[in-house]
């Protein structure tokens, strides 16, 4: 028999295999095991980063490598990578070496379930618990520079990466928590984030245009602070604008906030070092 | 502020004779004195007081900022290149603390290709 026939044979042989195979798929039997994946409120094809509702003066300040203020931070946070700790003379870099091939893709992921103690992090508890752990030093103070140099220096590692989080397994639970917190009304004004950034977006409060409360640009440089800050300060600076009761730094709701946030936002590229006003 | 952070940028290549412009940001919070922190508490006033650019053995910019510029100031001025010669950037701000940053400035022969 030639080499052709023989393929054929194996053709016809297997086609009652693949039959069987197609059908399990469009029966649903392959996805009765997983749950299915949750409906999207704003459907992925219409995301739009911060960025598109920014100012022309603004976008220009991000797009100048040089000018862009965060890349002070950015200067600070490569030096402390390779800083040794007072305690251990351990650096980020004597585990992880150079930051531009470890750490890239790993902002795409958080917040995220810690394997050890199975809380949800950010990426500011996950190096805080680095800092803590391996290189016995204290803990950054929240939005302290040498944290903010760090989260940046980090995260720019994925620029131009896709956000994607993990909402199965453990996560999925502060998934839904974060879900239901974003479309939940509260705070003096009775407002929910759905409310001006699924179904406002693009409209104006006060002078400024409304955009979708996308996380892909943080740490972002924020002219109103005069500084870098973290996804968490801008989402406690909306619960100050609905005028909400603000939780305390480190509170797990910010954590499911931003998880129900980048899990909205995916697929968006990371632009850190970003600028907004 | 413990470290203070500055950058600076001129064109890539520069020959002697051309004027070149100078950017440079520096770290700063320019604290006005009328904002509070986080936690609500009054920061008190803190600017950059003085901040001058000595290229060889020539001051070239001087600037004394007041309050009302802001956070991180970005600067940009003009020099004529003349030779390769450091830039050297001081600035002391309302607490006392110096900062400086020391660089390079390569300037190419006239009639380089």
């Amino acid at each position: 028999m030639s080499a052709a026939g023989c393929v054929r044979t194996v053709i016809k042989l297997s086609w009652p295999v693949f039959m069987v195979l197609a059908w399990w798929g469009v029966s649903g039997y392959a996805d009765a095991h997983t749950p299915a994946p949750p409906a999207r409120s704003l459907p992925l094809s219409q995301l739009k980063s911060g960025l598109h509702f920014a100012g022309k003066d603004v976008q220009a300040l991000q797009a100048d490598e040089f000018a862009n203020p965060a890349q002070l931070w950015l200067s600070q946070g490569s030096q402390a990578w390779t800083q040794p700790s007072a305690a251990n003379g351990k650096s980020c870099a004597s585990c992880h070496g150079a930051v531009a091939t470890s750490m890239k893709g790993v902002a795409t992921r958080y917040p995220a379930i810690d394997a050890a103690s199975g809380r949800l992090f950010n990426l500011e508890d996950r190096i805080n618990q680095c800092t803590t752990r391996h290189q016995q030093a204290p803990a950054f103070t929240p939005e302290s520079d040498a944290l903010l140099g760090l989260s940046l220096l980090v995260t720019q590692a994925s620029k131009g990466m896709p956000l994607r989080v993990d909402i199965s397994g453990a996560a999925r639970g502060h998934w839904q928590a974060g879900a239901t917190l974003f479309s939940q009304r509260q705070g003096q004004m009775n407002l929910s984030c759905a409310q001006c950034h699924d179904q406002n977006f693009g409209q104006r409060l006060y002078t400024d245009p409304l955009s979708q409360g996308q996380p892909n640009g943080y740490p972002v440089y924020r002219l109103e602070w005069q500084k870098p800050g973290s996804l968490e300060r801008r989402l406690r600076s909306c619960y100050a604008g609905i005028r909400a009761e603000i939780p305390p730094w480190g509170a797990l709701e910010m954590r499911q906030l931003a998880l129900y946030l980048m899990w909205r936002g995916e697929g968006l590229p990371i632009e850190v070092p970003a600028v907004r006003k | 502020m413990t470290m203070a952070f500055a950058r600076i940028q001129w064109p890539e290549r520069v020959l002697a004779g051309d004027v070149v412009k100078v950017r440079l940001l520096v770290q700063h919070p320019m604290d006005t004195g009328y904002l509070q922190d986080l936690l609500g508490k009054l920061v008190p006033r803190n600017v950059i007081q003085s901040l001058t650019c000595t290229w060889g053995q020539q001051e070239v910019f001087r600037v004394e900022p007041s309050s009302g510029i802001s956070a991180n100031p970005l600067f940009e001025f003009f020099v004529r290149a003349d030779q390769t010669s450091e830039m050297h950037v001081e600035w002391t701000d309302d607490r006392g603390v110096k900062g400086s940053l020391r660089q390079m400035l390569p300037v190419l022969p006239k009639s380089s290709p």
